[in-house]
């Protein structure tokens, strides 16, 4: 028999109240870690972010747009290697409900160049090249909408009106788990022609710029170069790191995020009530025995082993239970989502650091709620844990 | 003459309710040589189980000097004093005091955790001090699983494991039916007399007190 055998036979004394209390944890944890990953999920596209990528758009704002001769004067900056740029679509497929993914029109020459985390098979890429309606989309939308390549499929403009066509040419994936694959991308020259033929004045024009820098450490001053071009012109720019670019967006969900946190510390917070409990409960019902021990001749630091290990017996058990469960909690809430999931996260899954994190806290509790009943078995003198005076 | 084992001179003993001082031993002082086999009796709140605990070193004195096995024990500390009482003293509790999840092997292997022994040791250890005491054929029963007097032969078990010098027993038959009482006590007495161990009891009972070879009466505090 050694000690460690006393701790997991002293965590089972009460098995009722130690299951009610790991199931307890468990679920704290697990909402902890579902919490965590929708946090992670936001931050998606911020991880997936390339440090040599600027986003110049029009400085009023990202609403309007900048002319596409601006791409030439951008590609002679020193210190920029490659330019591209894209228009926010905003297309309706079948309804409003299924439209919620983002479509883009880009340059079909340079936008997966600009992206290498899109992996394109090399002969879709120069079919979407050649092809002027033709599109490109990621794995995950063609999987929610079943789509193959050589599909034709049908769009309506909301922002740019009219009836649009596209053939899908080709399928891209991510190189990391991060990467978005729930976009849309297609010729910007199919919309731009269009424009021209039913709305001219809006022609010409792009959304936003992409930009990439020769070395990511002259990031900031391409960028101020970038904006100092076009300086009191028609069209002012503002030109960022993608990070804060990615940032600015998640930036407008501030509040629901700063909610989203304060309430997972709620959970630890209970979590270490429910165990505090548990073990104050213990260490109450048990002075007598840690009494007896002492007699016995075993000191504090045994006395600490005992306790702090049951408490950490018993926070374990439910961190790995509750980590556990995280995984159909994530994959319930993804279809409790349903078709909205990919427009709001595109990436969406329990990340190592998650995992991480929430053992840490379920260690962290293990050992919080140990401090008093440890303190007060090491303290109480052993005449008064026999509570016998002669 | 031998030095002996228990060594009191003018042991006093107050406990504090808030700044009122309550006296419960005043100036005691004794020897008690090895070997003995010694009862300790008094009325309720006497100080005879302040006195054991002060002689088994989990309570300390106000004023005085207490010897016990050639150690003065008001110069040591609380670390070195649970070290002094695993290898000295073997106790005896009147409710047994058994870890209830523990079989009574494992409860009498308790105090052997302190000691270097590998585990065979210990459990060989463990089962000679059952057998002893006679529960050779109860080593994974639980406390619950036995009787008052077969709990208290477990305790004792316990108490001798580790072979200590000195054993402490208080009221050892107070929760016990007359004849587990008897049994303990021919128990103890066989302790005494066959392993020469040195014994001190607390009890009320006069039947558990005439097998002491030597009775000491205690009344407020001080010797009758």
């Amino acid at each position: 028999m050694e000690l460690f055998r006393l701790i997991f036979k002293n965590a089972l004394r009460h098995p009722l109240r130690s299951v009610l209390t790991v199931l307890g944890i468990a679920i704290a944890i697990s909402a902890f870690g579902l919490i965590r990953t929708v946090i992670g999920a936001w931050y998606s596209g911020v991880e997936a972010s390339a440090p040599n990528r600027l986003i110049t758009r029009n400085a009023v704002s990202l609403g309007f747009p900048l002319p596409i001769s601006y791409r030439e004067a951008i590609r002679g900056i020193p210190g920029v290697a490659d330019v591209s740029y894209a228009n926010w679509f905003g297309g309706i497929y079948i309804d409003e409900k299924h439209s919620q993914f983002p479509q883009f029109a880009v340059d079909p020459a340079t936008w997966f160049e600009l992206y290498p985390e899109f992996h394109l098979p090399p002969e879709q890429e120069t079919a979407f090249k050649q092809q002027r309606n033709a599109a490109v989309v990621g794995r995950k939308l063609a999987e929610r909408f079943n789509w193959k390549v050589g599909d034709t499929i049908q769009m309506r403009g909301m922002i740019f009106p009219g009836n649009w066509e596209f053939v899908i040419r080709g399928i891209y994936t991510g190189a990391q788990k991060s990467t978005d694959e729930t976009q849309f991308h297609f010729h910007y020259q199919y919309l731009d022609e269009k424009l021209r033929q039913t709305e001219p004045w809006r022609a010409g024009n792009v959304g936003w710029y992409v930009v990439k820098v020769q070395d990511p450490k002259q990031a900031a001053e391409v960028a101020d170069e970038i904006d100092r071009r076009f300086k009191n012109s028609l069209a002012e720019t503002l030109t960022e790191t993608e990070k804060a670019f990615i940032l600015g967006f998640i930036s407008m969900s501030e509040t629901i995020l700063v909610a989203l946190r304060i309430i997972s510390m709620v959970i630890i917070g209970v979590i270490l009530l429910v165990l505090s409990n548990t073990m104050a409960m213990t260490a109450r019902e048990r002075l007598s025995e840690y009494a007896v021990l002492k007699t016995l001749g075993f000191g504090a630091r045994h006395l600490v082993f005992l306790i702090v290990g049951e408490s950490l017996l018993i926070a374990l058990a439910g961190g790995v239970l509750g980590i556990l469960i995280t995984y159909p909690a994530a994959h319930g809430f993804e279809r409790a989502m349903g078709d909205a999931m990919g427009a709001i996260f595109p990436a969406f899954d329990v990340a190592p650091v998650t995992q991480l994190i929430c053992g840490l806290m379920a260690v962290g509790v293990g050992l919080a709620a140990s401090l008093f009943p440890t303190w007060r078995a090491v303290q109480v003198r052993i005449v008064d844990g026999l509570r016998r005076v002669g | 003459m031998a030095d002996p084992l228990i060594e009191l001179v003018d042991v006093s003993k107050s406990y504090y309710r808030d700044s009122l001082e309550i006296p419960v031993l005043q100036n005691i002082s004794m020897t008690v040589p090895e070997g003995e086999f010694l009862a300790l009796m008094g009325p309720s709140g006497s100080g005879k189980t302040t006195l054991l605990n002060l002689i088994a070193g989990i309570d300390r004195p106000t004023r005085g000097i207490l010897r016990v096995a050639g150690t003065e024990l008001g110069r040591l500390s609380e670390s070195e004093l649970a070290r002094w009482r695993s290898r000295t003293i073997g106790f005896i509790f009147q409710f047994y005091n058994l870890l209830p999840v523990l079989t009574a092997l494992e409860n009498v292997e308790l105090p052997l955790l302190l000691t270097p022994l590998s585990k065979k040791d210990r459990r060989e250890h463990a089962a000679v001090a059952l057998e002893l005491v006679g529960l050779a054929d109860r080593v994974d029963h639980y406390p619950k699983q036995l009787s008052g007097g077969q709990e208290q032969r477990v305790a004792i078990a316990r108490a001798i494991v580790t072979d200590p010098t000195l054993l402490l027993a208080d009221e050892p038959t107070g929760d016990l039916d007359r004849t587990s009482a008897e049994e303990i006590m021919n128990l103890l007495g066989r302790l005494n007399a066959e392993f020469r161990k040195t014994i001190l009891i607390v009890t009320h009972d006069p039947r558990a007190a005439e097998r002491a070879r030597k009775v000491i009466h205690l009344d407020k505090g001080a010797f009758a």
